[in-house]
């Protein structure tokens, strides 16, 4: 594993989450420059952009937006987008969440926190969903699960693998009882997928937490993570709080994951592509 | 009663629990052990029982009575092992065509070091994943607290039914106030705001049924078990055509729940 090797492991989760949110407010999309939050070097913006968001000098993995990832994997040109057009509404009235849609909508110029679609991988067509981390932290709400549902829905009728990419706070708390029941929604339509003989994959990144990685993101045949992710059900700064204890240094990192069994590998960025073509090729004689 | 009271109603001290219901609905419970991978987790009730003439499955998450009680039962909040051991008991549910029951009442999933290095979100999914296509009715009544992913991992059923004052949420509302407004004091609005309480949950279409409370429970276990008896009945499971049918329908439902 180069994952060992090449970054430096955080203190502690709240020293890092703490730079993290620190390092967002930085990171806003006309920035020339960019401190690294793990190395502190000053960066050309430029400069991570280049290398998969993979800081230059230490090897830190920037949260990178979904479209930037869409571009990393997909075959030129190959990706068509569905459901585009659907936005968050909310749902169950909830005090100021329509300033927070159209905030997460500036910001991360989405209109939600997943991009669904297909596209090819190494010439292996698939249908794939990419979640945004800029959009309420990745949270799933009732149009997220919707979008991943017809998704899975789509690709069950046409015989596809998917790949699904998993950034995510969890569900999302301003629709309430909407927000949960999508865990089960989701789970539904990966398991009628999954019936139907279908590969899904999943590459879970920093950080994939709460009712995402509860349902569909530790669904996948294959899990794979991106090195020194975030993967849990609570959060570090929960589970600190309900134990009244620190937390030892990899817990719930994908190292973790992997030597505790959870996942089946731990994928750099610049990898994944030849990572998921090699898969897709093993699976593309399928029963279908 | 406001929404906060209902929180409060739904954790009162002395609020009958699962086991509760489990003695004084069904005869002959013979409890089951273990989830065959790890342990047993006590928070976790599971077993099979007679519902008047119908042999079933039984799962309940137990919060416990006295305090010593509550403590081995981790106040009702289960490990990866405890929606493992409901998973085997709902799998041996399949196999002998027993409808299964689940009572929810727990605040949540447990949030500890050992829930998660054994996993909890993997365990949860399990569940939810597992249950959509399980091949026999089931039916998950929310007593209590209905704690997020936690109460989820027992309810994805044919029917979910809910006490009166018992509440279902995504998050507590304690924690959406201090996430939200970093004040936790203002959970009575977060309560509200969350549409946690059983009409909320009604007339948004996540659950089927309200049962109405009484002060004195005895009523409530006779109500509810005329109810299981007459809705057990209904699904009429014995033909393979009837079996597809419920599927379809347990998926429908959860699918049109923020459908477009
Ligand atoms: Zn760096």
């Amino acid at each position: 594993m180069l994952t060992k090797d090449l970054f430096r492991k955080p203190k502690n989760e709240l020293e890092t989450s703490a730079k993290e949110r620190k390092s967002n407010k930085v990171n806003i999309p006309d920035e020339l420059f960019i401190n690294c939050p793990s190395c502190r070097k000053t960066q050309l913006k430029a400069d991570i952009n280049e290398s998969c968001g993979i800081c230059p000098s230490c090897g830190h993995y920037y949260k990178i937006g979904a479209r930037a990832r869409l571009e990393m994997i997909a075959d030129k040109k190959s990706f068509t987008e569905h459901d585009a057009k659907l936005t968050a509404v909310n749902i169950i009235s909830f005090p100021e969440y329509d300033e927070k849609i159209e905030k997460a909508r500036k910001e991360s110029r989405e209109c939600e926190a997943v991009i669904t679609g297909v596209c090819k991988i190494g010439g292996y067509p698939c249908a794939v969903f990419v979640m945004e981390p800029r959009f309420i932290m990745g949270s799933m709400g009732s149009i997220v699960g919707e979008k991943i549902t017809r998704v899975f829905e789509y690709a069950t009728k046409k015989h596809l693998p998917v790949i699904g990419y998993t950034v995510s706070g969890g569900a999302r708390m301003q629709e309430g009882i909407i927000s949960l029941l999508q865990m089960a929604k989701v789970s539904g339509a990966v398991k009628n997928h999954s019936d139907a003989g279908n590969l899904y994959l999943t590459v879970l990144t920093n950080p994939t937490t709460g009712g995402v990685t509860a349902s569909f993101a530790m669904l996948g045949d294959i899990i794979i993570a991106e090195p020194n992710a975030l993967i849990g059900f609570a959060g570090p700064r929960v589970i600190e709080q309900t134990i009244r204890q620190k937390l030892p240094a990899n817990f719930q990192r994908a190292e973790y994951l992997l030597k505790t069994g959870f996942i089946d590998d731990i994928v750099g960025r610049r990898e994944q592509k030849a990572y998921l073509a090699r898969v897709l090729k093993i699976h593309s004689g399928g029963r279908s | 009663m406001s929404a906060y009271d209902k929180v409060l109603a739904a954790r009162a001290k002395g609020r009958p629990t699962a086991s509760d219901y489990i003695n004084n609905i069904f005869s002959d419970f013979t409890e089951m052990h273990g989830d065959r991978r790890f342990g047993d987790d006590p928070a976790v009730i599971a077993g099979i029982a007679i519902l008047e003439q119908t042999p079933v499955t039984v799962i309940g998450l137990e919060k416990g009575h006295d305090t010593k009680e509550k403590i081995s039962r981790n106040f009702g909040s289960a490990h990866p092992e405890g929606y493992r051991k409901a998973l085997r008991q709902m799998k041996l549910a399949e196999k002998f065509a027993r409808p299964v029951i689940c009572f929810v009442d727990t605040s949540g999933a447990y949030c500890g070091v050992d829930a998660e290095s054994r996993g909890q979100g993997q365990a949860i999914a399990e569940n939810l994943y597992e249950m959509m296509t399980l091949k026999t009715p089931i039916i998950s009544i929310f007593i209590g607290e209905g704690g997020s992913g936690g109460a989820l991992a027992l309810a994805v059923a044919d029917q979910v039914w809910i006490l009166e004052n018992a509440v279902y949420s995504v998050i507590s509302p304690e924690g959406c106030a201090s996430i939200l407004w970093k004040d936790a004091k203002r959970v009575k609005e977060a309560s509200e705001c969350l549409k946690m309480t059983a009409g909320d949950l009604k007339s948004l279409g996540a659950i089927e049924r309200i049962i109405p409370e009484n002060e004195n429970f005895a009523a409530v276990y006779k109500s509810i078990s005329k109810l299981l008896v007459k809705t057990l009945h209904d699904f009429n499971t014995y033909s393979e055509k009837k079996l597809e049918e419920m599927l379809k329908k347990r998926y429908r439902k959860f699918r049109k729940i923020g459908e477009i």
